[in-house]
């Protein structure tokens, strides 16, 4: 018995497709639409963490503070460089490292680990990365109180010009260029997003990129000069030249222009345009891979999830 | 205006992790949607070609055997699906109640799960701190809503995801089954507010197995089989035909009273 009376057809389906520009667009429009949402359970995500805990957040703060001191104890001993300049440096290097880890590991498992939301409530799946980036701005900003703490301690080193190693660049020390860690570290955080858009749209289809990722962060972590200076690469060579091809250990790893267009303001050193410039052209193609991600498969995450 | 119109809407999902030898042994069975094998990556044809048009004030009720695609369909009129092949358009803002379990978090207070369904609803802030008394009284849970909601029964958690729902003036409301598990006296409660809600210009659809529940709250059903709509018309020629007897000749006298007057358009049954 079939009762679909002619009532029940509506007219002419719409012009409009789910593989769009216009609904990718309309994606990242509307999870900015909702960064009350995303704003709260980003919070909600530290709160629950450390929910029960006596000192709560502040385990953030106290975990990543011995571990800069204790790396950057390390590597100056292991360097032979001055520890009032080496540890500020591995301490920032280590806090905006920790940014872009954990932003492209959780990345990779956004959308898998929110499952049950993205096939219960209809919201724009850019709503969990959001969530996710905000979260670990949060993280970055309890980080940042070790940054302050190192630079009262060592302020003196680091308010004239110095170097970190032997024959590597003088930097012209603190200056107003400390503001400029705020456009650098915003471009980061616009930059996370589309990374995990397109690693967390891929991931979710192809399983094997989260583990994938996850064993060669750790081999990316000591390519990036972190724990070691950029400059070393040039004292290899005796400072006759400016590092050659070993420079290009560092400067072809994009990971290095990230971290450096943070740290180096953070510390005084000489801002160099052309980290600026890799990373607004990273900013500006991984955003169109991230939107033809999202125009073609957006609508296949709920599927895959 | 609030409306959903599917055009010959189909949801397939692809089994990537499915060995397809072994699947040709379910594709058999008869519960669940067809199980398509085309291809390198065997699919799961949930919904084929639904088409559908629902409009301000339906009130539709959704029945059909385990895995005849009830609860897919609500997802894609939901628009959480979207459609593999066909076209759907949405209009208006939806606020489902599917699983009770998602979206709520066992660790945190009810007020804290209130403001966050809230916010998920497309709420804001404001707009949630305004309501939670409402819902607080309307839910009856007092100083429940201050414990973490892992200390709650079942159906305090239904209480608490339909004061949410009912309160935010949801244009189109999508409820899946689960919302059984409220004692009577609640129900009676969320009916009153339900049927206001639904007053209100609103679109219901409700998918549930018992004959009170539909007949209460719906006046039209849709019938689904093995991921077709098999039959879409009044409510009780589409339970006729379900279950195979009226179902208004076995509903208690005291149903029939309040619906006597309460909802007088059942009588009409062919929709409209």
């Amino acid at each position: 018995m079939q009762a679909t009376s002619t009532l029940d057809h509506p007219e002419a389906p719409p012009a409009t497709r789910s593989r769009s520009f216009k609904r990718a667009f309309a994606d990242v429009r509307e999870a900015w639409d909702h960064r009350e949402l995303w704003g709260h359970l980003g919070w909600q995500d530290i709160k629950q963490r450390y929910r029960r805990s006596v000192i709560g957040p502040l385990w953030i703060t106290i975990s990543m503070g011995t571990t800069a001191l204790a790396l950057g104890l390390l590597y100056s001993v292991l360097f032979k460089t001055d520890v009032a300049t080496f540890l500020p440096y591995v301490t920032v290097g280590f806090i905006v490292w920790n940014f872009i880890v954990g932003c492209v590991t959780e990345g990779t498992d956004v959308f898998i680990a929110n499952e049950g939301l993205i096939k219960h409530l209809p919201a724009p799946i850019t709503v969990h990365v959001m969530r996710m980036v905000w979260r670990q701005v949060l993280f970055f900003a309890h980080n940042l109180v070790v940054y302050v703490v190192v630079l009262a301690i060592f302020f003196t080193s680091l308010n004239h010009d110095y170097q970190i190693s032997e024959n590597g660049p003088v930097h012209p020390g603190l200056s107003w260029t400390i503001v400029l860690a705020i456009p650098g570290f915003m471009l980061l955080a616009v930059n996370a997003v589309w990374v995990s858009l397109l690693f967390g749209v891929i991931s979710t289809r192809f399983r094997d990129i989260p583990p994938v990722v996850n064993s060669f962060i750790n081999l990316v972590f000591f390519m990036t000069p972190i724990v070691w200076d950029a400059g070393v690469l040039q004292r290899v060579t005796g400072g006759d030249d400016d590092g050659g091809w070993r420079m290009l250990i560092a400067e072809l790893n994009p990971v290095y222009h990230f971290v450096e267009v943070v740290r180096a303001p953070l510390l005084g050193h000489a801002v160099d345009w052309h980290h600026w410039a890799i990373v607004g052209a990273f900013t500006v193609g991984g955003w169109f891979a991230a939107l033809v991600i999202l125009r073609n498969y957006r609508a296949r995450v709920s599927y895959w999830v | 205006m609030v409306s959903i119109d599917v055009w010959n809407a189909s949801v397939d999902f692809p089994i990537f992790d499915a060995k397809s030898r072994s699947l040709k042994k379910l594709a058999l069975g008869k519960v669940g949607g067809k199980i398509g094998s085309e291809g390198r990556v065997p699919i799961i044809e949930a919904l084929h070609d639904i088409t559908l048009s629902l409009k301000d004030g339906d009130r539709v009720g959704l029945v059909g055997h385990n895995g005849a695609g009830k609860s897919t369909l609500l997802r894609l009129l939901a628009g959480i699906y979207e459609p593999t092949r066909g076209n759907s358009r949405i209009i208006g803002k939806v606020a489902p109640v599917f699983d009770l379990g998602v979206g709520m978090d066992p660790e945190i207070s009810g007020y804290e799960n209130i403001m966050i369904r809230g916010l998920f609803l497309g709420m804001t802030r404001k707009e949630m701190e305004k309501r939670v008394d409402d819902i607080a009284e309307f839910t009856e849970l007092g100083d429940y809503l201050q414990m973490p909601l892992r200390t709650y029964s079942t159906g305090m958690r239904v209480r608490l995801a339909l004061g949410v729902v009912t309160s935010i003036n949801p244009e189109i409301l999508l409820l899946d089954e689960g919302i059984g598990a409220v004692d009577a006296a609640f129900m009676a409660k969320a009916r009153d507010r339900l049927k206001d809600l639904v007053k209100r210009s609103g679109l219901l659809v409700f998918a549930n197995h018992s004959d009170e529940f539909l007949i209460e709250f719906c006046d039209t059903a849709i019938w689904m089989d093995e991921g077709h709509v098999k039959m879409h018309g009044g409510l009780r020629e589409v339970l006729t035909a379900y279950k195979g007897h009226d179902p208004f000749e076995r509903i208690s006298p005291e149903l029939l009273a309040r619906l006597g007057h309460s909802s007088p358009v059942l009588s009409g049954n062919g929709g409209e």
